[in-house]
């Protein structure tokens, strides 16, 4: 490999690979039986689990995060992070409003 | 240019602001890191919407995702992780030269974007034929089910007929009530003349049938799903031509020397695409 310090790049095994489809293709049929099960309020925390635990298994195996300089992961970890505040926030301010809501009542909405 | 493309088939290509092959390697990667953060962060703004409203008005997204069929969805997701399967394959084979495997895993993964593209196309096609669309064009007709292959459970259609016979009954009494609003709280005039929070929910005839009636707004959950789902669809579309440029630079041999830092960023990338799909199906088939 002359272009690339072998020291640098991760090749991965094909073994590696496989083993990490096997495990996101159990992730979805966890995922799908999981939603098949009423757990009240805890079914989409369940679900919101599996799906995280098949992204990190993505993004550390197949996005090369796990061999990689940490920063990439600092930096994609960020968007995610801005993304919750940007999330958090605004379910606080509708939390807020949404009972001064008239119901049936929405100027400016339909038509 | 031509001589770019000469220096990187002998494996030299390092441009004249890089230190080296390697400083050139990495600030590829942190550009790609930098692009998929910018890409969550696009897609937030959607899933900023799907939180609120589903946080709100979490009885428009129970019936909504009656109208999907889970098993197309656990479908395009096993298509999704298997491409990524033979995308990560593909980096795999040229980072070692394996310049055969390479083309046939770039084409397998090419094949599974296709597929994808074309399980949603008859998801789409269910969605059209029944109205189920966005906003204001959101106009549920069920009746001509029987021609069309998307399988809507038969309860359902019968639960979405009774839901549009009260939702008529409600226009026709709902409008000499609408005054009724307190006018001191806007003085922006009505416009919601439709059935907006009065079809109610009768939680026993949910209980009979397994489904809900049609609560007020149904229309917002097919918004936020075709929303995601098309945002998510061109991303898609754009991962096939970038996989079939990848085709194109394998065939003229610029993967020969060892060189792989296109194929490995369009694969970061159609990763990403996978990342971004395990979520959508979770939260818009999987209620």
């Amino acid at each position: 490999m002359s272009e690339h310090d072998s020291s640098v790049v991760h090749v991965s095994s094909v073994r590696l690979l496989l083993i990490v489809w096997v495990a996101l293709m159990i992730g979805t049929w966890l995922t799908v039986s999981a939603s098949n099960i009423d757990l009240g309020f805890l079914n989409i925390w369940v679900g919101l689990a599996i799906a995280t635990a098949k992204a990190l298994l993505v993004g550390l195996y197949y996005m090369h995060l796990r061999w990689d300089k940490p920063f990439n992961s600092f930096v994609f970890l960020g968007a995610f992070f801005f993304l919750l505040l940007f999330i958090g926030f605004a379910m606080m301010d509708s939390a807020h409003y949404q009972p001064n809501l008239i119901p049936g009542y929405s100027p400016g909405m339909g038509d | 240019m031509a001589d770019q493309a000469h220096a990187q088939r002998d494996g030299l290509a390092v441009d004249h602001h890089f230190e080296n092959a390697d400083q050139q390697y990495q600030s590829a990667k942190l550009g790609m890191w930098v692009f998929l953060g910018t890409e969550i962060l696009f897609f937030g703004g959607l899933f900023v919407a799907y939180s609120v409203y589903r946080a709100n008005h979490p009885e428009i997204f129970i019936f909504g995702h009656h109208f999907l069929d889970k098993n197309l969805g656990a479908l395009n997701t096993v298509i999704l992780i298997c491409s990524s399967l033979t995308a990560a394959w593909a980096v795999r084979a040229a980072q070692l030269r394996q310049i055969g495997m390479l083309k046939l895993m770039i084409l397998l993964t090419i094949l599974c974007a296709l597929g994808f593209m074309g399980v949603k196309s008859v998801e789409y096609n269910g969605k059209w034929k029944h109205g189920l669309l966005w906003a204001g064009q959101y106009d549920p007709h069920l009746e001509d089910h029987g021609e069309t292959s998307h399988d809507i459970i038969g309860e359902e259609i019968a639960a979405e007929a009774d839901a549009e016979i009260v939702t008529e009954e409600m226009v026709v009494e709902a409008s000499p009530a609408l005054p009724a609003a307190d006018p001191d709280r806007s003085t922006i005039a009505p416009a919601a003349e439709g059935p907006a929070g009065l079809a109610v929910e009768d939680p026993a005839a949910a209980e009979d049938t397994g489904v809900e009636v049609e609560p007020a707004n149904a229309q917002t959950y097919f918004s936020i799903y075709f929303l995601l789902t098309g945002l998510h669809g061109i991303h898609v579309l754009g991962g096939i031509g970038a996989f079939i440029w990848l085709l194109l630079c394998a065939r003229r041999g610029d993967f020969d020397s060892g060189h792989f830092t296109r194929v490995d960023m369009v694969a970061l990338y159609w990763h990403l695409v996978d990342l971004i799909w395990i979520y959508l199906f979770l939260l818009l088939y999987l209620i």
